[in-house]
C-alpha cells in the first residue's frame, strides 16, 4: 500500500472508532460525566472543606487533576478493550485482517480511537469541574503531553486485554481488579507524602502514580515524584507495550486459527 | 501465458492439537474461471480459503494470487481478493452503507470513491433502500447480499465465496446466481464452495473435490459428469401400468402405477428403451434424472463405499481440460 492508502486506512479505522463511541454516547460519554460530577460534589463540595488544604491548594483543586486523569485512563482503556474484543467476538475484525492494511496501522488506528475517547471524556470532565472549582494550568505543554501519552499507554493496555480475552467477563476483570485499585492508590485523592515511608515506597511501584502526579504538576505545579522520571516511565511503558501489541497482532494471538 | 488467478503448491495445515486439515494441496485456478471447491464437512475447504485470505496461518506451502505471493507480497495479493465468508462477520450495529464505505477505506480508497462504490454495489444487490438501516435489521438473504457487496467494493479480480447461498430461498438463490454469472462474464475470477451441488453444476466450469485434506479430483464439470458409469431416469406414463414393462434389455424398477425408473449404463442408449415402450403402446409423458448427477459423482469420490461408480475414483488430480 502507498503511504496515502495507509493514511486513508488509518483515518477509516479512527473514524469508525469515534463513530462507535459517539453512537453509544449514553454508555461511553454520559456515565463518566455523572460519576465525576458526583466525586466533585461529595469529595469537593461536601467533604473537601472539612479536609482543609492539601499542599497549599483546596482539596477540590488538589483532586481535580487526579479525577480528570482517572476518567481519561478508564475511558481510553475501556474503549479499546470493548471495541477490539467486540470486533473479535462478532468476527468483524476479519474485515481488517483480510484487507491489505499493515498491522501497525491497525494497532495505531485502535489506539487513537481509545485516545480520542479518553480525551473527549477528559474534556467533558474538565468542563464539568469548572462548575465546582477554578482550574489552574501552570505548564500547558506538560499537561497536554501527559494526558495524551497516558491515554496512549492505557489504550495499548486495553488492546492487550482484548487480544487475550476469551469472554466478556475477561474484559471487565482487569479494569475492576487492577486498574481501579491502582488508580485509587495512585494519588488521585491524596498526596503520597501522607503515607508511612514503607507505603510511599510501595506506591512508587504503581505506574499510575507517575501519570497523575505529572498531570497534577502540569496543572498545579506540585508533584510527589520527579517529572523526568515520570515521562521516562510513561514513554518506556508505551514502547514496550506497542512492541508487545504488534507482536500479538503479527503472531495472530487469538485472531487467526 | 497468463499467471493463474490462484496458484497453490504443497499447502499443508496442521493444527496445534495435531489434526492435519490439509495434506499437500496443489491447485491452479485460471483467470476468468468460475471454479467450484467441493467437499464434505471438515474436508479442508474453509481452511484452504482461510489461508488464501490470511485468516488461517499455513504450516507449509506456497500461495500466489495473480502472481503475488501471500507471504512476501501480501498487500498486493490481498488487494486482488474479495471474500464472502460462511458466517456473517460484519458489525451488526453499523449501517449497510457505512460497512461498505469503511471496507473500501481499508483498501485505501478515498472517501468520495468509497461512497460511489458503496452506492453502486448496494444498488446492484438491491440493498440501496436499506442503506441507512443497521445491518442487524436486515433479513438473512439481505445479509448474504451485503457480504457480497462488501467483498466487491474494492473491485477485486478474484472473488471467493464460502457457501454464499446457504439458507437462502430458491428465488433469491437464482438471482444471486445470475449476479455471479454477470460479474464472472465481466472478468472476475470466482471460486465457490457450496453444498448445493446443483449450484456448482449450474455455475462452474471447473471443479476440485477435496476430501480429508487432499484433492481427490481436479477437472472440468463436464469431464467429471462424463465419468459417471450410469444414469437413472424416471419415466411417467400417461396410462396406468401394473408391471414393469419390457425395457429392451435395460434394468428398471416399477415405482407406482404411473412411474418407473430406468438405469442406463454408459455403453447403453435410451433408443432401445423407447422402441420397446412404443411396441408395448406405453405412452411416456415426461422423463427426468432421478438424482443430481454431480451429487452422485461427489458421493462416489468422497465415500466410495456409498458411491455407485468405484471406477470414477482416482488418487491423482487431473489437469484442466
Amino acid at each position: 500500500m502507498s503511504n496515502r492508502e495507509k493514511w486513508i486506512a488509518f483515518v477509516t479505522i479512527l473514524v469508525r472508532e469515534i463513530r462507535r463511541f459517539m453512537r453509544i454516547w449514553q454508555q461511553t460519554l454520559l456515565p463518566p460525566a455523572i460519576t465525576i460530577t458526583l466525586y466533585f460534589v461529595i469529595f469537593g463540595t461536601l467533604i473537601g472543606p472539612r479536609i482543609g488544604t492539601m499542599e497549599g491548594f483546596s482539596y477540590i483543586e488538589f483532586v481535580a487533576p487526579g479525577l480528570i486523569m482517572m476518567a481519561v485512563i478508564t475511558n481510553a482503556y475501556g474503549n479499546v478493550v470493548s471495541s477490539f474484543y467486540g470486533a473479535k467476538f462478532g468476527k468483524s475484525i476479519e474485515e481488517l485482517l483480510v484487507s491489505p492494511v499493515p498491522n501497525y496501522i491497525i494497532l495505531i488506528g485502535f489506539i487513537m480511537g481509545g485516545v480520542a475517547r479518553g480525551l473527549a471524556v477528559g474534556l467533558i470532565v474538565t468542563l464539568l469541574s469548572l462548575f465546582f472549582t477554578k482550574l489552574h494550568v501552570q505548564h500547558l505543554l506538560i499537561t497536554v503531553s501527559v494526558v495524551f501519552l497516558t491515554a496512549v499507554l492505557f489504550s495499548l493496555a486495553g488492546f492487550v486485554n482484548a487480544v487475550f480475552a476469551r469472554s466478556f467477563d475477561d474484559i471487565s476483570i482487569i479494569p475492576t481488579f487492577v486498574l481501579t485499585p491502582l488508580t485509587y492508590l495512585g494519588g488521585v485523592f491524596y498526596s503520597i507524602t501522607m503515607l508511612p515511608t514503607f507505603w510511599q515506597g510501595v506506591s512508587h511501584a504503581n505506574p499510575i502514580l507517575y501519570m497523575i502526579n505529572a498531570f497534577r504538576y502540569g496543572m498545579l505545579g506540585i508533584s510527589d515524584i520527579n517529572l523526568a522520571w515520570a515521562f521516562t516511565m510513561i514513554g518506556g511503558f508505551i514502547v514496550v507495550l506497542f512492541a508487545f501489541c504488534l507482536h500479538l497482532l503479527e503472531n495472530s494471538k487469538g485472531l487467526r486459527n | 501465458m497468463t499467471v493463474p488467478a490462484l496458484s497453490i503448491k504443497n499447502l499443508n495445515k496442521k493444527y496445534g492439537n495435531g489434526f492435519e486439515a490439509l495434506k499437500g494441496i496443489d491447485l491452479d485456478v485460471e483467470q476468468g474461471d468460475f471454479f467450484a471447491l467441493l467437499g464434505p464437512n471438515g474436508a479442508g475447504k474453509s481452511t484452504t480459503i482461510g489461508i488464501i485470505c490470511s485468516l488461517v496461518t499455513k504450516t507449509e506451502g506456497q500461495v500466489e494470487v495473480f502472481g503475488y505471493n501471500i507471504d512476501t507480497h501480501f498487500p498486493e495479493a490481498k488487494k486482488h481478493i474479495g471474500i464472502v465468508p460462511q458466517e456473517f462477520n460484519f458489525n451488526q450495529f453499523e449501517k449497510s452503507f457505512d460497512i461498505l464505505v469503511t471496507q473500501a477505506g481499508y483498501y485505501g480508497l478515498p472517501r468520495v470513491v468509497a461512497e460511489q462504490r458503496a452506492e453502486k454495489y448496494l444498488r446492484l444487490l438491491d440493498l440501496w433502500d436499506k442503506r441507512s438501516q443497521p445491518s442487524r435489521m436486515l433479513s438473512g438473504g439481505m445479509k448474504r447480499r451485503l457480504m457480497i457487496a462488501r467483498a466487491l467494493v474494492h473491485e477485486p479480480k478474484l472473488l471467493i465465496l464460502d457457501e454464499p447461498t446457504a439458507g437462502v430461498d430458491i428465488e433469491l438463490r437464482r438471482s444471486m446466481w445470475q449476479f455471479l454469472r454477470d460479474i464472472n462474464a465481466q472478468g472476475t475470477t470466482i471460486i465457490l464452495t457450496t453444498h448445493y451441488l446443483e449450484e456448482a453444476e449450474s455455475l462452474c466450469r471447473n471443479v476440485a473435490i477435496i476430501d480429508q485434506g487432499r484433492i481427490v479430483r481436479n477437472t472440468s464439470i463436464k469431464s467429471l459428469l462424463k465419468m459417471l458409469d450410469r444414469e437413472v431416469f424416471i419415466f411417467d406414463t400417461r396410462n396406468p401400468i401394473t408391471a414393469l414393462p419390457d425395457l429392451g434389455g435395460v434394468t428398471g424398477h416399477l415405482l407406482d402405477d404411473h412411474t418407473f425408473e430406468v438405469e442406463v449404463e454408459k455403453n447403453q442408449s435410451l433408443n432401445g428403451v423407447f422402441a420397446a415402450l412404443s411396441q408395448q403402446a406405453i405412452e411416456i409423458v415426461s422423463m427426468r434424472n432421478k438424482a443430481n448427477r454431480l451429487e452422485e459423482m461427489f458421493v462416489s469420490l468422497t465415500n466410495p463405499a456409498a458411491g455407485a461408480s468405484p471406477g470414477a475414483r482416482s488418487g491423482k488430480p487431473e489437469g484442466h481440460p
